[in-house]
């Protein structure tokens, strides 16, 4: 049993960690649409 | 026709009752006395729901080479009149620049968004739903008609490692986060149509938020745990002449005998390659979701299936038309999924005697591990003989 809350657990790390990872590689999906630079003033 | 084969007939033409029947084409329409515009015979075959063939207005747009002179009416126009404009942008075929970057911005209309809504709230959640309350049905009867499956003769009292620590956390990894995943998902696709009329929006808000936060990061987990299960048991799950033989059996379900078996039975391997299929399908289409318009799949995918069965689904698809199939394909391969698993839950838990143990402790009793998995236990203590681990 202890192995399956290891399991629960982890799930839980890796979605809690999933949105720092992700923003390191600018793959914030909630700010990419949203930054000064998505206009274009030309 | 055993019970099995005759309750899954009666929840198809179950099924195929609830079926408002498929979209018909609308008859030939005459449009000459509109010049080849919209007539209201079209109209009223699209208010009755016809398929009708809209090629007569997204390929009328205009025709720059009869352009009139520029000293004429209309000469600015470039041989295009104002409803040719608006058709093209209707249809997507206009040249659109915007100030908005973004690979959807230069999209001004797409029309996709009604059916596919219709869709989602309709069909989907509708036969969704009820597929679920109807395995759920079937279990509880079968659970009532055959009862748990127990241990012949009861159990041996001695036991044997049937999956060890690594195999057990990829098994919960992928578990926990698809149970978080499907959860959240009916919450998501459900809770406007069945959660706000209960509780209502100020309740339902952080929930909804909440959610759609876990859904999108706790799909990492089901994918991780995905590649984990796939690269440890892949090797188990190999068809084999074995699995016929236990088919044809019935697994033993309604005979009460014991079809050989190594590691993984043709009803584990079964469930082995429906997650993985459906799972690596349901996690394509999900980060199609998570990154909008990033990764485009089912034009390509219609192309490929398009070319070996000849069929001739549309390859030319607005952005937001990628997002639609893949919001809908999500839900059904998920659908399908728990389908799947919940039969997979039942059978390892209430369903059957000792079964829970092997991903519970890791350790089953041995008498069961013989009546289920005979060929496995012979091969474990065969090595254990040579002084080899399991």
């Amino acid at each position: 049993m202890k192995v399956m809350l290891a399991g629960f657990v982890a799930a839980l790390v890796i979605a809690a960690l999933a949105p720092v990872v992700l923003d390191q590689f600018g793959w914030s999906s909630a700010e990419h649409w949203s930054s000064e630079t998505s206009v274009r003033l030309d | 026709m055993n019970f099995k084969q005759f309750g899954a007939a009666a929840f198809v033409l179950a099924t195929l009752l609830f079926n408002p029947g498929w979209a018909q084409d609308a008859p030939e329409v005459d449009r000459t006395s509109t010049g080849g515009a919209q007539t209201l015979e079209d109209i009223m075959a699209r208010q009755k729901k016809l398929d009708v063939d809209e090629s007569f207005r997204s390929e009328n747009l205009g025709d720059p080479d009869s352009a009139a002179a520029m000293s004429e009416q209309l000469g600015t126009q470039g041989g295009t009149s104002d409803s040719d404009k608006w058709r093209g942008i209707r249809y997507n075929e206009s040249e659109i620049t915007t100030q908005s970057r973004g690979p959807a911005a230069d999209v001004l209309i797409q029309d996709g968004g009604m059916p596919w809504y219709e869709l989602r709230e309709g069909p989907v959640i509708t036969y969704g739903g009820l597929a679920l309350l109807g395995i759920i049905a079937l279990l509880a009867v079968f659970y009532f008609v055959r009862g748990k499956i127990m241990i012949d003769g009861g159990p041996a009292g001695t036991r044997i490692e049937r999956f060890k620590a690594i195999e057990r956390f990829g098994h919960w990894l992928l578990a926990g986060s698809f149970i978080a995943l499907a959860l959240t998902g009916l919450l998501t696709l459900m809770g406007r149509s069945f959660l706000i009329p209960v509780i209502g929006h100020e309740a339902f808000s952080p929930l909804a938020i909440g959610s759609k936060w876990l859904h999108n990061n706790i799909a990492w987990a089901f994918m991780l745990g995905l590649v984990m299960t796939f690269v440890m048991w892949v090797a188990h799950n190999i068809p084999n002449k074995l699995d016929w033989q236990w088919l044809k059996a019935g697994g033993g379900i309604f005979t009460k005998s014991h079809p050989s078996s190594k590691k993984f039975n043709a009803g584990q391997k079964i469930i082995f390659w429906t997650v993985m299929i459906l799972g690596f399908s349901v996690s394509l289409s999900g980060l199609s979701l998570l990154f909008p318009f990033q990764m485009p799949m089912f034009a390509d995918t219609f192309g490929v299936i398009n070319s070996i069965l000849g069929t001739d689904f549309p390859t030319a698809l607005a952005p937001h038309e990628e997002m639609q199939l893949s919001n809908i394909w999500h839900s059904i391969v998920a659908f399908l999924m728990m389908l799947a698993i919940i039969a997979h839950i039942y059978i390892g838990s209430v369903g059957m005697e000792g079964a829970f143990d092997a991903m519970g402790t890791g350790q089953v009793d041995l008498e069961w591990a013989r009546q289920h998995h005979d060929l496995w236990v012979e091969e474990v203590q065969a090595r254990q003989g040579k002084g080899e681990s399991s």
